[in-house]
């Protein structure tokens, strides 16, 4: 079944007509740059070139090649969501991949793998659990389980190279929309797909494109919605660095869709490389007549402009974000009116979130009916995830809607680490889904279905896709004051009871923490988480509680602890721990008594020493210097 | 007299920008974005020459500017570090990362050093949440960070 999916994917891309002896992909997304990518990029260029070979760096070098024989083609791709094992490094047609590639590799690469077609064991994946080397994608169990359909061209296409995505068939569901259909049967055929947003609410994205288009008027407009600010979510990233032209190309379709003639890509400043590949990708689709005064020869008209954020998490609500591309302050508005019906200057807007729109020309490729078998009913399609924290693999993933939270924690990330990063077989606590918005999911979830409704079911909400998993050692009460202090910071200031109701909320974990908490303070917490959640305006102050509220129902027990017993049963609440030297561990050396700034630690050369918690200050500086782990509580 | 002429100049400075973008009062926030870049903080002087030109007032500049954290109201350093603090990153070890980067230049997060060549701050995700701690500096990432190679890290601009 998984298999029969990837393989319809396969369907809607053409394959590249390269006539060269071989090929080498080097991922080039934000995280294999930064573990170096670049530099073996530019090893490969000189081995090759002194094995005799030609290099064709870009899609027509390697078509103009004169000696394809003796050519190599060396391309680029974004993220494949692996960043972990980084630098990573493809050979083609065998499909070897290669990771933690370093530029002292690359010569052997060239010779033995490019040359000889022999594999080079060391730099294969090993298997976690069974040890043994695997050779692609499909032997990794990471990969193996997902099913990489918006993703699926990240890993494989030069994000920088608009010809290659028109080769392998991009732009082909935007000339369909702009030549063969007219903007209802587009609205109709997205509404039967079942597509829903991809930003957090899931509403269906047909409907909203309808909503816009039945509005008066000549003036509408699309936003791509670029500002994922969710802690701990990197999807949206990986798409506009490593399949800039998807997004565009959905955006066309949402315009031609609506009958917009004017778009905005709205980036977070801090992704400097996603803004980077998506002005250079609008300026090529410029330049080739995709986008412009012309689009596609249609006589349509199309601009599109990418525009940075600056640093503003609220942003990322739709009303705000609209405001901030007015150059005002990024503050949210009451709806209605929503942004169909009023959006951007005024006129009726489209605002989607990214991977909703790198799905669209999937759709229109594949049809309807096969969309709707990916995923489950009410939640057709595939999702991505963000996979962070306690896991053994990292990374960026792409499964059906409706896979389990089991499938998604053990299969593809590994299982749960603890903290020396060691796989461990019971130290699942939660995973945090949502980001600030969201709430915890727990062993009791482990077969619940991800999907938009069966979250929403429990008080919590896929949200963008972040998963940050937690082990055993995780205290609840802190990563539930994580998020109210995120909140807090990120509340504009308009609503009363964000602003100041999220400020006396942390406050009151404050207390939970510090060992200052009544009976009171739980009562007093809930009753004002609930009147937040109804007096706040938008999105942020409406779901600010829910952290707390869930991590509440889950682990009351917890916080009961910290309340009653003055005690953090996951030992990191600071101000709750008691100091000591463990006799049995301790060897009398003497280090941490000298690395005392106040004197505390008292002992005999050879003998146990003690530390007196009265004068303790709980710098840590003693058990940062003991070799033998003695000390605990500071 | 010097400062005049220099006032003169970002002056002139400040309308070729806003001329760029055609006197439009929507492009405010690209328009700061630009002058932020240029001189690395937005002075009073800069925001008071924004509003003339596009006929707002100069409070209504200041607001918006406030409003963005990566818009600077006061001077920077010229290398400004941005240590990630959200969740993954802490659970990753970001508090570590961070005493030694205070510790290493002197000064707390919100404060910038007296040779003016870098600012600390904090940052929210910056989507490198699998590979934490990471940080910014100026556009460069860093991550898999501990606070040794934060600090080697550092300085390599210093
Ligand atoms: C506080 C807050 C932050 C949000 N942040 C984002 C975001 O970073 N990215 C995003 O696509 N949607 C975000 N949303 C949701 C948007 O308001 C909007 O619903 C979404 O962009 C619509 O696109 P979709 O229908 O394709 O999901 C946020 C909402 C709230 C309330
Ligand atoms: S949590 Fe630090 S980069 Fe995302």
């Amino acid at each position: 079944m998984k298999q029969a999916l990837n393989n319809m994917f396969d369907d809607i891309y053409k394959p590249l007509d390269e006539p060269c002896a071989g090929k080498i992909v080097i991922c080039t997304g934000t995280g294999c740059v930064a573990s170096g990518s670049l530099k073996v990029l530019q090893a490969f260029t000189e081995e090759i070139r002194k094995a005799g070979f030609d290099v064709a760096q870009t899609l027509p070098e390697a078509k103009e090649s004169t000696r394809p024989d003796s050519t190599v083609r060396l391309s680029k791709s974004g993220c494949q969501g692996f960043c972990q094992m980084g630098p990573l490094v493809t050979v083609l047609p065998e499909n070897i991949l290669y990771t933690k590639v370093k530029p002292e590799d690359v010569a052997e690469i060239v010779t033995e793998t490019l040359l000889n077609k022999r594999v080079i064991e060391r730099l294969l994946y090993k298997d976690p659990v069974t040890k043994e080397p695997c050779q692609g994608q499909n032997e990794i169990v990471f990969y193996k389980r997902q099913s990489r359909f918006v993703l699926k061209m990240c890993g494989e296409l030069d994000p920088e190279s608009i010809d290659e995505y028109i080769e392998r068939g991009g732009y082909d569901a935007a000339k369909k929309a702009y030549s063969d259909m007219t903007p209802e049967q587009i609205c109709k055929m997205i509404l039967e797909s079942g597509l829903r947003g991809r930003g957090g609410g899931g509403f269906p994205t047909g409907r909203k494109w309808e909503l816009t288009r039945i509005q008066p008027g000549d003036k509408k407009y699309v936003i791509c919605n670029g500002d994922e600010g969710d802690p701990g979510a990197f999807m949206d990233r990986s798409v506009m660095e490593g399949n800039p032209h998807s997004v565009i190309e959905g955006i066309m379709i949402a315009a031609r869709a609506v009958g917009a003639d004017e778009a905005y890509i709205y980036v977070r400043m801090e992704y400097p490389l996603a803004v980077k590949r998506l002005r250079k990708a609008v300026e090529a689709a410029e330049s080739k007549g995709v986008l412009g005064k012309n689009v596609l020869g249609s006589g349509r008209q199309l601009i599109c402009h990418v525009m940075e954020g600056a640093g503003a998490f609220v942003c990322g609500e739709e009303t705000a974000l609209i405001s901030s591309i007015e150059g005002k302050r990024g503050m949210p508005s009451p709806k209605p009116p929503f942004p169909a019906q009023k959006g951007l200057n005024g006129k009726p807007t489209v605002i989607n979130n990214v991977e909703t729109l790198a799905t669209i020309p999937l759709i229109v490729n594949l049809g309807v009916e096969k969309f709707r078998k990916i995923g489950n009913e009410k939640s057709p399609g595939t999702k991505t995830f963000a996979l962070s924290g306690h896991v053994a693999n990292t990374g960026l993933i792409e499964v059906p809607l409706g896979i389990t939270l089991r499938e998604i924690i053990y299969d593809i990330g590994g299982g749960v680490t603890d903290k020396h990063g060691t796989i461990t077989n019971d130290g699942f606590k939660i995973v945090q889904i949502g980001g600030p918005s969201g709430g915890c999911l727990t062993e009791q979830h482990l077969e619940l279905s991800l999907d938009f409704d069966s979250l929403r079911e429990i008080g919590a909400m896929i949200g963008s896709g972040g998963l940050v998993l937690m082990n055993k050692n995780t205290c609840m009460v802190s990563v539930a004051h994580y998020f109210m202090q995120f909140t807090q910071n990120e509340s504009c200031g308009k609503c009363v009871l964000c602003r100041e109701g999220t400020k006396q909320m942390l406050y009151l974990l404050e207390d939970i923490m510090n060992g200052q908490a009544t009976a009171q303070t739980l009562e007093l917490l809930e009753q004002l988480a609930r009147v937040v959640q109804k007096g706040s305006l938008c999105g942020l102050g409406k779901t600010a509680p829910n952290p707390v509220l869930s991590t509440l129902r889950y682990f009351r027990d917890e916080y009961e602890a910290h309340v009653f017993g003055k005690r953090c049963p996951a030992g990191q609440c600071k101000a709750l721990l008691v100091p000591e030297i463990d006799p049995e561990k301790c060897k009398g050396c003497t280090l941490c008594a000298r690395k005392c700034p106040v004197e505390a630690i008292t002992g005999e050369r050879g003998k146990p020493h003690t530390i007196d918690p009265e004068k303790c200050i709980k710098c840590g500086a003693c058990a940062a210097a003991c070799k033998f782990l003695a000390v605990t509580g500071v | 007299m010097k400062l005049e002429s220099r006032n003169n100049q970002i002056a002139q400075e400040v309308i070729e920008i806003v001329e760029k973008y055609n006197f439009q009062r929507e492009k405010l926030l690209q328009i700061l974005e630009e002058l932020n870049d240029s001189y690395g903080y937005l002075s009073e002087f800069v925001m008071k020459e924004v509003a003339k030109n596009l006929q707002l007032t100069t409070t209504e500049v200041y607001s918006v500017a406030t409003f963005y954290s990566f818009l600077n109201t006061r001077p920077k350093g010229k290398y400004i570090i941005r240590l990630c603090k959200t969740i993954s990153c802490v659970l990753a070890g970001k508090n570590a990362v961070a005493n030694a980067l205070r510790n290493e230049l002197g000064i707390d997060f919100g404060e910038t050093t007296s040779d003016g060549k870098f600012s600390l701050e904090f940052t929210n995700c910056i989507g490198m949440c699998n590979q934490g701690p990471a940080m910014l500096i100026n556009n460069d990432v860093y991550y898999h960070l501990d606070p040794e190679k934060a600090v080697e890290i550092v300085e390599k601009y210093q």
